[in-house]
Protein backbone atom coordinates (compact mmCIF):
# COMPACT_ATOMS: atom_id res chain seq x y z
CA UNK A 1 0.00 0.00 0.00
CA UNK A 2 1.63 3.66 -1.07
CA UNK A 3 0.73 5.46 1.90
CA UNK A 4 0.88 8.79 1.00
CA UNK A 5 -0.96 8.11 -2.08
CA UNK A 6 -4.00 6.51 0.31
CA UNK A 7 -4.15 9.97 2.80
CA UNK A 8 -4.01 11.75 -0.26
CA UNK A 9 -7.27 10.51 -1.68
CA UNK A 10 -9.21 10.32 2.07
CA UNK A 11 -8.54 14.07 2.28
CA UNK A 12 -9.84 14.50 -1.06
CA UNK A 13 -13.09 12.35 -0.19
CA UNK A 14 -13.02 14.31 3.01
CA UNK A 15 -13.93 17.13 0.88
CA UNK A 16 -17.07 15.35 -0.24
CA UNK A 17 -17.96 14.84 3.04
CA UNK A 18 -17.60 18.25 3.75
CA UNK A 19 -20.12 19.35 0.80
CA UNK A 20 -22.44 16.73 1.91
CA UNK A 21 -22.41 18.13 5.73
CA UNK A 22 -21.93 22.08 5.07
CA UNK A 23 -25.43 23.02 4.52
CA UNK A 24 -26.53 20.56 7.46
CA UNK A 25 -24.24 22.16 9.67
CA UNK A 26 -25.67 25.88 8.86
CA UNK A 27 -29.08 24.73 8.92
CA UNK A 28 -28.72 22.96 12.12
CA UNK A 29 -25.95 25.74 13.62
CA UNK A 30 -29.00 28.30 12.98
CA UNK A 31 -32.39 27.08 13.92
CA UNK A 32 -30.87 23.50 15.50
CA UNK A 33 -33.18 21.72 12.98
CA UNK A 34 -31.89 18.32 12.19
CA UNK A 35 -32.49 17.86 8.69
CA UNK A 36 -33.31 13.58 7.95
CA UNK A 37 -34.13 14.45 4.65
CA UNK A 38 -30.76 16.18 3.65
CA UNK A 39 -29.54 13.16 2.08
CA UNK A 40 -32.21 12.97 -0.10
CA UNK A 41 -32.47 16.52 -1.00
CA UNK A 42 -28.14 16.11 -2.26
CA UNK A 43 -30.02 13.04 -4.51
CA UNK A 44 -32.63 15.01 -5.89
CA UNK A 45 -30.31 17.78 -6.66
CA UNK A 46 -27.91 15.24 -8.53
CA UNK A 47 -31.13 14.21 -10.49
CA UNK A 48 -31.91 17.83 -11.38
CA UNK A 49 -28.27 18.33 -12.56
CA UNK A 50 -28.20 14.86 -14.95
CA UNK A 51 -31.84 16.11 -15.86
CA UNK A 52 -30.12 19.59 -17.25
CA UNK A 53 -26.94 17.78 -18.53
CA UNK A 54 -29.29 14.93 -20.52
CA UNK A 55 -32.04 17.12 -22.15
CA UNK A 56 -30.20 20.52 -22.56
CA UNK A 57 -26.49 18.79 -23.20
CA UNK A 58 -25.15 21.07 -21.06
CA UNK A 59 -21.43 20.66 -19.47
CA UNK A 60 -22.13 19.70 -15.66
CA UNK A 61 -20.69 22.76 -14.63
CA UNK A 62 -22.69 25.11 -16.21
CA UNK A 63 -25.91 22.99 -15.15
CA UNK A 64 -24.68 23.55 -12.05
CA UNK A 65 -24.71 26.89 -12.15
CA UNK A 66 -28.29 27.08 -13.27
CA UNK A 67 -29.27 24.26 -10.35
CA UNK A 68 -28.24 26.76 -7.78
CA UNK A 69 -30.96 28.85 -7.68
CA UNK A 70 -33.58 26.55 -8.47
CA UNK A 71 -31.92 24.57 -5.37
CA UNK A 72 -32.45 27.95 -3.37
CA UNK A 73 -35.64 28.48 -4.10
CA UNK A 74 -36.40 24.75 -3.69
CA UNK A 75 -35.21 25.30 0.34
CA UNK A 76 -36.57 28.65 0.57
CA UNK A 77 -40.36 27.51 0.04
CA UNK A 78 -39.41 24.07 1.63
CA UNK A 79 -38.26 26.15 5.03
CA UNK A 80 -41.21 29.06 4.76
CA UNK A 81 -43.84 26.68 4.15
CA UNK A 82 -43.12 23.60 5.52
CA UNK A 83 -39.89 23.73 8.15
CA UNK A 84 -40.77 26.74 9.77
CA UNK A 85 -44.44 25.31 11.17
CA UNK A 86 -42.58 22.67 12.86
CA UNK A 87 -40.07 24.62 14.49
CA UNK A 88 -40.73 25.03 18.42
CA UNK A 89 -39.94 24.22 21.95
CA UNK A 90 -40.38 20.74 20.86
CA UNK A 91 -38.13 18.79 19.03
CA UNK A 92 -39.84 15.74 17.65
CA UNK A 93 -41.68 17.72 14.91
CA UNK A 94 -39.06 18.94 12.53
CA UNK A 95 -37.24 15.19 12.90
CA UNK A 96 -40.64 13.33 12.01
CA UNK A 97 -41.71 15.92 9.24
CA UNK A 98 -38.45 15.61 7.67
CA UNK A 99 -38.06 12.21 7.61
CA UNK A 100 -41.55 11.69 6.11
CA UNK A 101 -40.19 14.12 3.77
CA UNK A 102 -36.99 11.66 3.45
CA UNK A 103 -39.65 8.57 2.39
CA UNK A 104 -41.58 10.87 0.09
CA UNK A 105 -38.33 12.11 -2.29
CA UNK A 106 -37.16 8.70 -2.45
CA UNK A 107 -40.27 7.41 -3.60
CA UNK A 108 -40.86 10.14 -5.74
CA UNK A 109 -37.43 9.57 -7.26
CA UNK A 110 -38.17 6.03 -7.87
CA UNK A 111 -41.27 7.10 -9.11
CA UNK A 112 -39.99 9.11 -11.65
CA UNK A 113 -36.27 7.96 -12.62
CA UNK A 114 -36.86 4.31 -11.49
CA UNK A 115 -34.36 2.38 -9.25
CA UNK A 116 -31.33 2.63 -12.21
CA UNK A 117 -28.44 3.76 -10.79
CA UNK A 118 -27.15 7.19 -12.96
CA UNK A 119 -24.18 8.59 -13.10
CA UNK A 120 -23.76 12.75 -14.58
CA UNK A 121 -21.27 12.78 -17.35
CA UNK A 122 -18.24 15.06 -17.37
CA UNK A 123 -16.54 14.00 -20.59
CA UNK A 124 -12.77 13.57 -20.51
CA UNK A 125 -12.71 15.00 -16.64
CA UNK A 126 -13.52 11.28 -15.52
CA UNK A 127 -10.72 10.01 -16.28
CA UNK A 128 -8.43 13.16 -15.77
CA UNK A 129 -5.49 12.96 -13.25
CA UNK A 130 -2.50 15.23 -12.14
CA UNK A 131 0.53 13.22 -11.27
CA UNK A 132 3.05 14.81 -8.89
CA UNK A 133 6.33 12.44 -8.39
CA UNK A 134 4.36 9.26 -6.87
CA UNK A 135 1.31 10.65 -6.23
CA UNK A 136 -1.75 10.66 -8.53
CA UNK A 137 -4.92 12.48 -7.82
CA UNK A 138 -7.76 13.12 -10.41
CA UNK A 139 -8.99 16.39 -11.42
CA UNK A 140 -12.78 15.47 -10.11
CA UNK A 141 -11.24 14.88 -6.56
CA UNK A 142 -9.29 17.80 -6.70
CA UNK A 143 -11.77 19.68 -7.59
CA UNK A 144 -14.48 18.45 -5.17
CA UNK A 145 -12.04 19.36 -2.63
CA UNK A 146 -11.05 22.52 -3.92
CA UNK A 147 -15.28 23.69 -4.10
CA UNK A 148 -15.36 22.46 -0.27
CA UNK A 149 -12.74 24.60 0.70
CA UNK A 150 -14.02 27.30 -1.20
CA UNK A 151 -17.68 26.95 0.23
CA UNK A 152 -16.75 26.67 3.51
CA UNK A 153 -14.64 30.44 3.22
CA UNK A 154 -17.41 31.76 1.56
CA UNK A 155 -20.08 30.55 4.17
CA UNK A 156 -17.63 31.60 6.69
CA UNK A 157 -17.08 35.12 5.33
CA UNK A 158 -21.29 35.04 5.20
CA UNK A 159 -21.43 34.15 8.57
CA UNK A 160 -19.39 36.58 10.28
CA UNK A 161 -18.45 40.09 8.06
CA UNK A 162 -21.81 40.71 6.23
CA UNK A 163 -25.15 42.04 7.93
CA UNK A 164 -27.28 38.76 7.07
CA UNK A 165 -24.55 36.49 8.94
CA UNK A 166 -24.91 38.58 12.16
CA UNK A 167 -28.57 38.10 11.91
CA UNK A 168 -28.40 34.16 11.25
CA UNK A 169 -26.04 34.03 14.85
CA UNK A 170 -28.09 36.89 16.37
CA UNK A 171 -31.53 34.68 15.44
CA UNK A 172 -29.35 31.24 16.57
CA UNK A 173 -28.63 32.81 20.06
CA UNK A 174 -32.11 33.77 21.06
CA UNK A 175 -34.52 34.78 18.17
CA UNK A 176 -37.16 36.47 20.84
CA UNK A 177 -34.45 39.30 21.29
CA UNK A 178 -34.09 39.22 17.34
CA UNK A 179 -37.73 39.89 17.29
CA UNK A 180 -36.86 43.06 19.11
CA UNK A 181 -34.28 44.67 16.52
CA UNK A 182 -36.56 43.90 13.48
CA UNK A 183 -35.34 40.51 12.40
CA UNK A 184 -38.12 37.88 11.51
CA UNK A 185 -36.72 35.02 12.49
CA UNK A 186 -38.40 32.66 9.75
CA UNK A 187 -37.64 34.77 6.98
CA UNK A 188 -34.09 34.16 8.13
CA UNK A 189 -34.42 30.65 8.24
CA UNK A 190 -35.78 30.57 4.49
CA UNK A 191 -32.72 32.00 3.76
CA UNK A 192 -30.54 29.69 5.11
CA UNK A 193 -32.56 26.92 4.28
CA UNK A 194 -31.92 28.29 0.59
CA UNK A 195 -28.10 28.54 1.04
CA UNK A 196 -28.27 25.30 2.54
CA UNK A 197 -29.72 23.78 -0.74
CA UNK A 198 -27.31 25.84 -2.83
CA UNK A 199 -24.19 24.16 -1.19
CA UNK A 200 -26.44 20.99 -1.60
CA UNK A 201 -26.02 21.58 -5.44
CA UNK A 202 -23.00 21.44 -5.39
CA UNK A 203 -22.06 18.98 -3.93
CA UNK A 204 -24.99 16.86 -6.16
CA UNK A 205 -22.73 17.73 -8.49
CA UNK A 206 -19.71 15.37 -7.35
CA UNK A 207 -21.69 13.39 -5.70
CA UNK A 208 -23.23 12.22 -9.67
CA UNK A 209 -20.09 12.47 -11.30
CA UNK A 210 -17.84 10.36 -9.31
CA UNK A 211 -19.89 7.82 -8.79
CA UNK A 212 -23.24 5.74 -9.61
CA UNK A 213 -25.99 7.43 -7.84
CA UNK A 214 -30.01 6.07 -7.13
CA UNK A 215 -32.94 7.15 -5.30
CA UNK A 216 -32.00 5.18 -2.21
CA UNK A 217 -28.70 6.53 -1.56
CA UNK A 218 -29.62 9.32 0.45
CA UNK A 219 -29.71 8.95 3.68
CA UNK A 220 -26.55 6.67 3.76
CA UNK A 221 -24.85 10.18 2.53
CA UNK A 222 -26.87 11.91 5.19
CA UNK A 223 -25.22 9.53 8.09
CA UNK A 224 -21.77 10.81 6.78
CA UNK A 225 -22.51 14.43 6.63
CA UNK A 226 -23.67 13.75 10.28
CA UNK A 227 -20.55 12.05 11.17
CA UNK A 228 -18.37 14.42 9.91
CA UNK A 229 -20.32 17.72 11.58
CA UNK A 230 -19.96 16.01 15.05
CA UNK A 231 -16.24 15.35 14.59
CA UNK A 232 -15.67 18.55 13.58
CA UNK A 233 -17.45 19.90 16.48
CA UNK A 234 -21.03 21.23 16.35
CA UNK A 235 -20.89 24.66 14.96
CA UNK A 236 -17.89 24.92 13.47
CA UNK A 237 -17.07 24.87 9.20
CA UNK A 238 -13.86 24.27 9.54
CA UNK A 239 -14.04 21.48 12.35
CA UNK A 240 -16.81 20.14 9.85
CA UNK A 241 -13.76 19.87 6.42
CA UNK A 242 -11.60 18.38 9.61
CA UNK A 243 -14.61 16.03 10.39
CA UNK A 244 -15.02 15.26 6.63
CA UNK A 245 -11.46 14.28 6.07
CA UNK A 246 -10.76 12.16 9.38
CA UNK A 247 -13.87 10.40 7.52
CA UNK A 248 -12.28 10.05 4.30
CA UNK A 249 -8.96 8.91 5.49
CA UNK A 250 -10.43 6.24 8.15
CA UNK A 251 -12.45 5.16 4.86
CA UNK A 252 -9.46 4.58 2.37
CA UNK A 253 -7.03 3.19 4.81
CA UNK A 254 -9.67 1.00 6.09
CA UNK A 255 -10.45 0.11 2.03
CA UNK A 256 -6.45 0.10 1.10
CA UNK A 257 -6.38 -2.84 3.85
CA UNK A 258 -9.22 -4.87 2.98
CA UNK A 259 -12.01 -3.61 0.49
CA UNK A 260 -14.96 -4.85 2.82
CA UNK A 261 -13.59 -2.67 5.45
CA UNK A 262 -14.23 0.35 3.48
CA UNK A 263 -17.31 2.10 5.06
CA UNK A 264 -16.96 0.08 8.22
CA UNK A 265 -13.12 2.01 8.80
CA UNK A 266 -15.11 5.26 8.60
CA UNK A 267 -17.67 4.35 11.15
CA UNK A 268 -15.17 3.08 13.80
CA UNK A 269 -13.50 6.29 13.27
CA UNK A 270 -16.46 8.29 13.96
CA UNK A 271 -16.95 6.49 17.24
CA UNK A 272 -13.80 6.64 18.34
CA UNK A 273 -14.03 10.23 18.37
CA UNK A 274 -17.03 10.10 20.01
CA UNK A 275 -15.25 7.63 22.97
CA UNK A 276 -12.60 10.32 23.53
CA UNK A 277 -13.44 13.74 22.08
CA UNK A 278 -17.40 13.58 22.37
CA UNK A 279 -17.66 17.32 21.64
CA UNK A 280 -15.56 16.59 18.28
CA UNK A 281 -12.56 18.16 17.76
CA UNK A 282 -13.62 22.40 17.45
CA UNK A 283 -16.71 22.78 19.14
CA UNK A 284 -18.09 26.40 18.92
CA UNK A 285 -17.01 28.16 22.59
CA UNK A 286 -20.61 29.28 23.09
CA UNK A 287 -23.01 27.02 23.42
CA UNK B 1 -52.71 63.36 20.66
CA UNK B 2 -50.00 61.51 22.30
CA UNK B 3 -47.10 59.52 20.59
CA UNK B 4 -48.36 56.52 22.03
CA UNK B 5 -50.76 55.16 24.39
CA UNK B 6 -52.58 51.76 25.27
CA UNK B 7 -56.74 51.83 25.92
CA UNK B 8 -57.80 49.19 28.35
CA UNK B 9 -54.91 47.03 27.17
CA UNK B 10 -54.97 43.76 28.66
CA UNK B 11 -52.62 40.84 28.43
CA UNK B 12 -52.59 37.21 28.83
CA UNK B 13 -49.92 34.58 29.28
CA UNK B 14 -52.23 30.98 28.72
CA UNK B 15 -54.99 31.31 31.16
CA UNK B 16 -53.13 33.98 33.53
CA UNK B 17 -54.28 37.45 32.90
CA UNK B 18 -51.33 39.45 33.39
CA UNK B 19 -53.00 42.91 32.94
CA UNK B 20 -56.49 44.33 33.56
CA UNK B 21 -57.21 47.40 31.29
CA UNK B 22 -53.95 49.42 31.69
CA UNK B 23 -54.49 53.08 30.10
CA UNK B 24 -50.75 55.40 29.85
CA UNK B 25 -49.83 57.68 27.27
CA UNK B 26 -46.27 59.10 26.43
CA UNK B 27 -46.33 62.87 24.39
CA UNK B 28 -43.55 63.30 22.05
CA UNK B 29 -40.26 63.80 23.63
CA UNK B 30 -41.55 62.82 27.19
CA UNK B 31 -39.69 60.74 29.67
CA UNK B 32 -42.05 58.32 31.30
CA UNK B 33 -41.52 56.10 34.47
CA UNK B 34 -43.38 53.25 35.51
CA UNK B 35 -43.08 51.67 38.38
CA UNK B 36 -44.31 48.76 40.71
CA UNK B 37 -43.19 45.94 42.72
CA UNK B 38 -42.17 42.38 41.21
CA UNK B 39 -44.82 41.20 39.19
CA UNK B 40 -46.87 44.10 39.00
CA UNK B 41 -47.29 43.84 35.53
CA UNK B 42 -44.64 46.53 33.93
CA UNK B 43 -42.62 43.80 31.98
CA UNK B 44 -45.79 42.40 30.18
CA UNK B 45 -46.72 46.03 29.68
CA UNK B 46 -43.49 46.29 27.66
CA UNK B 47 -43.72 43.12 26.53
CA UNK B 48 -46.75 43.99 24.86
CA UNK B 49 -45.91 47.49 23.18
CA UNK B 50 -43.28 46.19 21.68
CA UNK B 51 -45.03 43.33 20.10
CA UNK B 52 -43.48 40.14 21.88
CA UNK B 53 -46.98 39.52 23.30
CA UNK B 54 -49.96 39.88 20.94
CA UNK B 55 -52.40 41.84 21.85
CA UNK B 56 -55.60 43.61 20.42
CA UNK B 57 -54.66 45.87 17.80
CA UNK B 58 -56.83 49.08 18.64
CA UNK B 59 -55.27 48.49 22.96
CA UNK B 60 -52.11 50.25 21.86
CA UNK B 61 -51.79 52.98 19.35
CA UNK B 62 -48.83 54.80 17.84
CA UNK B 63 -49.84 58.17 16.05
CA UNK B 64 -53.10 56.92 15.94
CA UNK B 65 -52.52 53.25 14.12
CA UNK B 66 -53.39 50.72 15.96
CA UNK B 67 -50.60 48.37 16.28
CA UNK B 68 -51.78 46.17 19.32
CA UNK B 69 -51.53 42.93 17.25
CA UNK B 70 -48.37 43.67 14.89
CA UNK B 71 -44.82 41.57 16.01
CA UNK B 72 -41.86 42.77 17.44
CA UNK B 73 -40.10 43.35 13.67
CA UNK B 74 -43.07 45.03 12.66
CA UNK B 75 -43.46 46.85 15.85
CA UNK B 76 -39.46 48.32 15.50
CA UNK B 77 -39.84 49.19 12.00
CA UNK B 78 -41.91 51.67 13.09
CA UNK B 79 -39.53 53.36 15.29
CA UNK B 80 -40.21 51.69 19.03
CA UNK B 81 -36.98 50.24 20.38
CA UNK B 82 -36.29 47.80 23.50
CA UNK B 83 -33.93 47.16 26.05
CA UNK B 84 -34.90 44.19 27.04
CA UNK B 85 -35.33 43.01 30.46
CA UNK B 86 -31.79 41.27 31.81
CA UNK B 87 -29.92 43.11 28.97
CA UNK B 88 -30.31 39.62 26.47
CA UNK B 89 -27.06 40.62 24.63
CA UNK B 90 -25.95 38.08 21.53
CA UNK B 91 -23.35 36.00 23.16
CA UNK B 92 -22.55 34.66 19.74
CA UNK B 93 -21.77 38.60 18.59
CA UNK B 94 -18.86 41.39 19.40
CA UNK B 95 -20.07 44.39 21.55
CA UNK B 96 -19.67 46.11 17.96
CA UNK B 97 -21.54 43.53 16.07
CA UNK B 98 -24.41 43.59 19.37
CA UNK B 99 -24.53 47.67 18.10
CA UNK B 100 -24.67 47.06 14.38
CA UNK B 101 -27.81 44.15 14.86
CA UNK B 102 -29.59 47.23 16.37
CA UNK B 103 -29.77 48.94 13.32
CA UNK B 104 -30.62 45.70 10.95
CA UNK B 105 -32.39 46.20 7.54
CA UNK B 106 -33.04 49.78 8.67
CA UNK B 107 -32.16 53.10 6.37
CA UNK B 108 -33.51 55.82 8.97
CA UNK B 109 -31.52 58.35 9.33
CA UNK B 110 -30.92 59.91 12.62
CA UNK B 111 -28.56 60.96 15.70
CA UNK B 112 -27.64 57.38 16.39
CA UNK B 113 -24.53 55.67 14.89
CA UNK B 114 -21.99 53.51 15.97
CA UNK B 115 -19.50 56.55 16.88
CA UNK B 116 -22.36 58.46 18.74
CA UNK B 117 -22.74 55.67 20.84
CA UNK B 118 -19.07 55.21 21.22
CA UNK B 119 -19.24 59.45 22.52
CA UNK B 120 -22.39 57.74 25.13
CA UNK B 121 -20.55 55.02 26.52
CA UNK B 122 -16.95 54.89 25.84
CA UNK B 123 -16.25 52.10 27.30
CA UNK B 124 -17.29 50.60 24.82
CA UNK B 125 -15.25 51.34 21.99
CA UNK B 126 -12.19 49.75 24.36
CA UNK B 127 -14.21 46.55 24.16
CA UNK B 128 -15.84 46.34 20.97
CA UNK B 129 -13.89 43.33 19.40
CA UNK B 130 -14.69 41.43 23.06
CA UNK B 131 -18.01 38.91 23.05
CA UNK B 132 -20.87 41.51 24.60
CA UNK B 133 -21.48 38.66 27.15
CA UNK B 134 -17.42 39.08 28.45
CA UNK B 135 -18.48 42.74 29.58
CA UNK B 136 -19.63 43.41 33.17
CA UNK B 137 -23.30 43.79 34.42
CA UNK B 138 -23.12 47.67 33.68
CA UNK B 139 -21.28 47.45 30.39
CA UNK B 140 -23.65 45.40 29.21
CA UNK B 141 -26.30 47.20 29.86
CA UNK B 142 -24.82 50.06 27.97
CA UNK B 143 -24.21 47.77 24.82
CA UNK B 144 -28.10 47.24 25.23
CA UNK B 145 -28.81 50.55 24.92
CA UNK B 146 -26.44 51.14 22.77
CA UNK B 147 -28.15 48.43 20.48
CA UNK B 148 -31.56 49.98 20.93
CA UNK B 149 -30.38 53.67 20.15
CA UNK B 150 -28.84 52.47 16.87
CA UNK B 151 -32.33 52.09 15.18
CA UNK B 152 -32.74 55.62 16.21
CA UNK B 153 -35.64 54.78 17.60
CA UNK B 154 -38.81 57.22 17.73
CA UNK B 155 -39.45 55.84 21.51
CA UNK B 156 -37.18 54.12 23.25
CA UNK B 157 -38.63 51.36 26.07
CA UNK B 158 -36.28 50.60 28.88
CA UNK B 159 -37.09 47.40 30.98
CA UNK B 160 -35.52 47.14 34.44
CA UNK B 161 -31.74 48.75 33.35
CA UNK B 162 -30.95 48.96 37.16
CA UNK B 163 -31.74 44.98 37.73
CA UNK B 164 -28.52 43.28 39.61
CA UNK B 165 -26.68 46.17 38.73
CA UNK B 166 -24.43 48.04 41.82
CA UNK B 167 -26.13 51.72 42.70
CA UNK B 168 -22.81 53.43 41.29
CA UNK B 169 -23.42 51.57 37.97
CA UNK B 170 -27.02 52.33 37.80
CA UNK B 171 -26.47 56.25 38.26
CA UNK B 172 -23.66 55.86 35.18
CA UNK B 173 -26.14 54.41 33.19
CA UNK B 174 -29.08 57.16 34.28
CA UNK B 175 -26.22 59.83 33.43
CA UNK B 176 -26.68 59.13 29.74
CA UNK B 177 -30.43 59.93 29.67
CA UNK B 178 -29.72 63.58 28.76
CA UNK B 179 -27.97 62.94 25.86
CA UNK B 180 -30.58 60.20 24.47
CA UNK B 181 -33.65 63.13 25.70
CA UNK B 182 -31.80 65.80 23.51
CA UNK B 183 -31.57 63.11 20.52
CA UNK B 184 -35.41 63.59 20.29
CA UNK B 185 -36.32 59.93 21.35
CA UNK B 186 -39.53 60.00 23.83
CA UNK B 187 -38.58 57.51 26.39
CA UNK B 188 -40.09 54.88 29.26
CA UNK B 189 -38.53 53.31 31.62
CA UNK B 190 -39.39 50.38 33.70
CA UNK B 191 -37.83 50.63 37.54
CA UNK B 192 -38.68 49.27 40.36
CA UNK B 193 -36.30 52.29 42.51
CA UNK B 194 -38.91 54.79 43.24
CA UNK B 195 -36.27 57.46 43.48
CA UNK B 196 -34.22 56.65 40.79
CA UNK B 197 -37.44 57.08 38.73
CA UNK B 198 -38.78 60.46 40.16
CA UNK B 199 -35.22 62.01 39.24
CA UNK B 200 -35.16 61.42 35.19
CA UNK B 201 -39.31 61.25 34.78
CA UNK B 202 -41.35 63.98 33.67
CA UNK B 203 -44.38 61.51 34.47
CA UNK B 204 -44.78 58.56 36.89
CA UNK B 205 -47.22 55.64 36.49
CA UNK B 206 -47.82 53.28 39.35
CA UNK B 207 -48.48 49.54 38.66
CA UNK B 208 -49.96 46.87 40.46
CA UNK B 209 -51.53 43.77 40.55
CA UNK B 210 -51.65 44.31 36.51
CA UNK B 211 -53.40 47.84 36.98
CA UNK B 212 -52.39 51.59 37.02
CA UNK B 213 -53.25 52.47 40.48
CA UNK B 214 -51.32 55.64 40.49
CA UNK B 215 -50.21 58.46 38.50
CA UNK B 216 -48.82 62.24 38.02
CA UNK B 217 -45.87 64.43 37.61
CA UNK B 218 -43.24 63.52 40.44
CA UNK B 219 -43.88 66.93 42.18
CA UNK B 220 -47.16 65.91 42.18
CA UNK B 221 -46.63 62.99 44.45
CA UNK B 222 -45.73 62.13 47.55
CA UNK B 223 -43.72 59.17 48.54
CA UNK B 224 -46.65 58.01 51.02
CA UNK B 225 -49.31 57.89 48.01
CA UNK B 226 -47.07 56.27 46.12
CA UNK B 227 -46.01 53.85 48.61
CA UNK B 228 -49.70 52.78 49.39
CA UNK B 229 -50.22 52.51 45.06
CA UNK B 230 -46.61 50.53 45.17
CA UNK B 231 -47.41 48.03 48.23
CA UNK B 232 -51.25 48.21 48.29
CA UNK B 233 -50.80 49.03 51.74
CA UNK B 234 -51.64 51.55 53.98
CA UNK B 235 -48.81 52.65 56.23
Amino acid sequence: MNWADTILQGILLGGLYALFAAGLSLVFGIMRLVNLAHGDLIVLAAYLILVLVDTLHLNPFVALVIAMPIMFGVGWLLQAYVLNRTLGPDILPPLLVTFGLSVVLQNGLLQAYSADSRRIPSGYLDTASISIGSLHAGVMPLLTFVSAVAVILILNRLLYATELGRAFRATSDDAVTAGLMGIQPHRTFAIATGIAMTIVAVAALYLGTRSNFDPTIGPARLIYAFEAVIMGGLGSLWGTLIGGIILGMAQTIGGAINPEWQILAGHIAFVLVLLFRPRGFFPRAVD
Amino acid sequence: MALLETHGLTAFYRDFQALFGVDVSLDAGETLAIVGANGAGKSTLMRSISGVLINGARQILFEGRPIGALAAPQVMALGIAMVPEGRKLFPSLSVEENLLIGRYGRTTKGPWSLETVYRLFPILKERRNNPGTALSGGQQQMVAIGRALMSNPRVLLCDELSLGLAPVVIRDIYAAFPAIRESGASIVVVEQDIGQAMKIADRLYCMMEGRVTLSGRPSELNRAAIHAAYFGADS
